[in-house]
């Protein structure tokens, strides 16, 4: 540990948070509860990779809600050479 | 009326036993009459808990089965007059309770107790789900960690649909219990905050237990923390969390815990 390791020390627990959040989107998804865009997320993503191979590691989801609108964001890298499946 | 109260996590190892105990005897000693039943079929250890393991004669899967009246099952508490206990079994599994008969039981508790604390098995299987059947209101004990977070939202999506009440079309009054928390590790951002919890959870919050070497003190003699040590950190956590659960409004706050000149310098009780 460099000598400032003590004031540099890395905080965890926003990693916690951030990983709960999107996890629990999902599982909530796929239990079908409520959460539309959650259920959106899978869909999309379910329509995307029947053509293109995608690394789900490399796919960014945000969801905001704001109290009555809720906004979806994907972000998928795609490969560098399209691979399209068939 | 009568309050069926299921204390419930999903993980194990959170503090469900320890918070049945700690609130019931809270509950207790507010004037109400409480029974604290544990659905841990197989496992028992509230009576450990509590202090009553020399006591144990009939269980729950006894009257359940019709094998023992509810009276002769029940344990009174030596404490505090208003506190019963009604035991698991320890050499039966869960699939000794049924449906029916646990209905019957709660139905017959309902008439005895003001409070019915149901003391949940860990996991989402049959025990679990019987556990959190028949109730009104429902404590979510989490620790401010990944694994028990995730737990007790799939347990919050259990109480929403596999309940009598979420079947009835109502919904069971669902309060969030934070426990083992260490407000200075959250503050440098090495453990999940309340906030953060709150807003994963969704549900609101009925307290927050300090991590404290008390409740492991308590557990060690056979006593809920609120009776063991009063004037502890968790006991008063615990003894707040109750009243609000009677409805009282009572600001949340973080007990901390009060140490001495000795143990400051020792880093240990000298009690």
């Amino acid at each position: 540990m460099s000598i400032f390791g003590f004031f540099t020390r890395t905080r965890t627990a926003p990693v916690a948070r951030e990983r709960l959040q999107l996890l629990i989107a999902h599982e909530r998804a796929l239990s079908g509860k409520s959460d539309l865009a959650a259920i959106l997320q899978e869909e999309i993503l379910a329509v995307i990779a029947k053509h293109i191979a995608i690394d789900r590691e490399k796919v960014k989801v945000k969801l905001d809600r704001d109290g009555t609108i809720s906004t979806l964001e994907i972000d998928i890298e795609m490969p560098e050479a399209v691979v399209l499946k068939n | 009326m009568s309050k069926v109260l299921v204390v419930t996590s999903g993980k194990g190892g959170v503090g469900k036993t320890t918070s049945s105990a700690a609130l019931g005897a809270a509950l207790a000693q507010a004037g109400k009459n409480v029974v604290v039943v544990d659905f841990d079929v197989g496992l028992r250890n509230l009576d450990l808990i509590m202090g009553a393991e020399r006591r144990v004669v009939f269980d729950l899967v006894n009257v359940v089965q019709g094998d023992a009246k509810l009276a002769q099952a029940l344990i009174r508490d030596k404490r505090v007059e208003t506190l019963s206990l009604l035991p698991a079994s320890q050499t039966r599994d869960k699939d000794a309770l049924t449906p029916e008969g646990v209905e019957r039981v709660i139905n017959e508790l309902r008439e005895k107790f003001d409070w019915i604390v149901c003391d949940s098995p860990a996991g989402i299987e049959r025990g679990a789900t019987l556990a959190m059947r028949h109730a009104d209101m429902a404590v979510v004990v989490t620790n401010p960690e990944v694994s028990s977070v995730r737990d007790s939202d799939r347990i919050i999506g259990l109480l929403d649909s596999k309940t009598a009440k979420a079947e009835a079309g109502e919904t069971v009054d669902k309060h969030l219990l934070l426990t083992r928390y260490d407000a200075g590790r959250a503050a440098r951002g090495e453990m999940l905050k309340v906030e953060d919890v709150l807003e994963i959870l969704a549900i609101p919050l009925l307290g927050i237990i300090p991590d404290s070497e008390d409740v492991l003190k308590a557990s060690n003699v056979g006593s809920p923390v609120t009776l063991h040590n009063p004037m502890s950190a968790p006991a008063r956590a615990y003894a707040e969390a109750a009243r609000r659960l009677l409805g009282e409004t009572v600001a949340v706050t973080m007990p901390v815990e009060k140490k001495s000149l000795m143990s400051r310098l020792f880093g240990r009780s000298v009690a």
